[in-house]
């Protein structure tokens, strides 16, 4: 029900609308930025507008792109040949983070969640197959989440792509570094031993 | 304050007489219980809100705070199709999952594309009937049952099975042995079956059972003579006979009606069936 009138209320709907923000943080949201200097809400105004206009996703790899190709499509020293597949554009970041990377990315925007209604068909994996001949790709890393939803696609994934003759490796699961054994679950403690290796 | 109840003395719980053996909460509203994990969804940062259809609670929706992280101490544990045991704070709409410990963690169905596809649809059929709060043993019983079969005998009649004795047990058992408009009684079986009108040869959900050949112009989905008797014997007491039998056309076809039965019944569609 609407409670404030014109472009006040017109702004706590348009917030309400965003992810994770309820009516009342809405609210509070919109008289936040009514009580801020003008400077600033326009600011924010302009990033959004900016962003918007400007970033689109990679024609390749579906990441999150300033122009046709991304930062790492557009980068000549990374290994084309290595593909790592990803859900989310953030997820790239994580890896990156790691430093250990050198190869290429593809986003599939998503998992396979049988219980949302969401298939393969809905993710980008008709886009990744054209990939694979016209890249000369030689390994796939499956780095998808390791919950339910990210195995399931990963094991779509090595279904759909181990008959092309490629690699296709799945990232490790264990225990983080820096944590108890005694606190581990069964599920993450069994892939652990699963993937030991010799010192 | 606290307050202890040990095994029967359940005066003051929620829960009724199903649930745990050494069963305690006190005055902040804790208590223990085993449930499957029925689906999750994210909320916030790294929460999740998880379904879990329980014991002694019927279905409950608790918040695992910290779960997406990679150091929680929930781990793995609360990912769909496990049964757990686990503590919780009573919330006024959702409660807050404390504990977790795994009593069957189910990694074969999660580890395979097949067993996971045919996994999931149980769960959420369940996640759809089962009633909030209220106790339901006999649904318990019957969804931890399917997962260790699906687990180990990989048989694709699991999941149809499953279906046919949710319907059944909510009420909707079907008619198989005789004509569910006309009342005319199956005609035993012989070799000329093929121009008998009173062959039972399509299923009406509507009039809720198997229809006889006359009938059948009048509407109702074909049925082949093989899916008729396999769904004679999943709910005609010959179910591990049931199991047995390899991926085929009745198998299928009994599949397909179990699905648009179920949904028929909840008046709903089953968005995981679709992978099956």
């Amino acid at each position: 029900m609407a409670v404030y009138e014109g472009p006040v209320q017109q702004l706590i709907d348009e917030l309400g609308r965003l992810p994770g923000i309820g009516p009342k943080s809405a609210q509070r949201i919109a008289f936040h930025l009514l009580k801020a200097a003008p400077e600033d809400a326009k600011r924010l105004a302009r990033a959004i507008v900016e962003a918007k206009e400007r970033v689109s996703w990679c024609r390749r790899c579906y990441n999150l792109a300033e122009g046709e190709l991304c930062a790492f499509c557009r980068d000549e020293r990374r290994d084309p040949h290595v593909l790592c597949i990803v859900e989310e554009p953030r997820d790239i970041v994580a890896i990156e983070r790691t430093g250990e990377y050198r190869g290429r990315y593809h986003v599939l925007q998503g998992a396979i969640s049988p219980i949302e209604g969401v298939g393969p068909e809905q993710l980008r994996i008709k886009e990744l197959l054209a990939r694979l001949p016209e890249e000369g790709v030689t390994e796939v890393i499956l780095a998808t989440n390791p919950n339910i939803e990210g195995e399931a696609t990963a094991m779509y994934l090595a279904r759909l792509l181990k008959p092309l003759g490629v690699r296709v490796t799945r990232i490790a699961s264990g225990l983080p570094v820096g944590g108890d054994l005694e606190y581990a679950d069964e599920v993450t403690l069994g892939r652990a031993l699963e993937g030991r290796h010799e010192l | 304050m606290r307050r202890w109840w040990v095994r029967g003395d359940r005066s003051g719980c929620r829960g009724g007489p199903a649930a745990t053996e050494l069963h305690w909460c006190h005055m902040s509203r804790l208590y223990r219980d085993e449930g499957v994990v029925l689906r999750t969804i994210k909320l916030g940062e790294a929460d999740r809100i998880v379904t879990l259809l329980t014991q002694g609670h019927g279905r409950v929706r608790a918040v695992a705070k910290g779960i997406r992280k990679t150091t929680s101490k929930f781990g793995a544990r609360l990912e769909p199709a496990s049964r757990v045991a686990l503590q919780c704070h009573r919330g006024r709409e959702l409660d807050v999952v404390t504990q977790v410990e795994t009593i069957e963690a189910h990694r074969v169905l999660r580890e395979d594309y097949g067993l996971l596809t045919r996994a999931v649809p149980m769960l959420e059929a369940v996640d759809q009937v089962a009633p909030e709060r209220e106790p339901a043993p006999a649904l318990y019983r019957m969804l931890t049952g399917a997962l260790r079969t699906l687990a180990q005998r990989r048989s694709p009649v699991v999941t149809p099975a499953f279906f046919w004795k949710l319907c059944s047990l909510e009420g909707f058992h079907p008619l198989l042995d005789a004509c569910a408009r006309c009342g005319t009684p199956a005609p035993e079986p012989g070799p000329d079956d093929g121009a008998d009108p009173r062959a039972l040869v399509a299923f009406d959900l509507d009039e809720g059972g198997t229809v006889c050949r006359s009938c059948a112009r009048g509407g109702g989905r074909p049925c082949s003579p093989g899916a008729l008797a396999l769904l004679g014997r999943i709910l005609g007491g010959g179910l591990n006979a049931a199991l047995a039998e390899p991926p085929g056309p009745a198998v299928h076809e009994v599949e397909q009606l179990a699905v648009r039965a179920l949904e028929h019944h909840v008046e709903r569609r089953l968005r995981s069936a679709a992978l099956l």
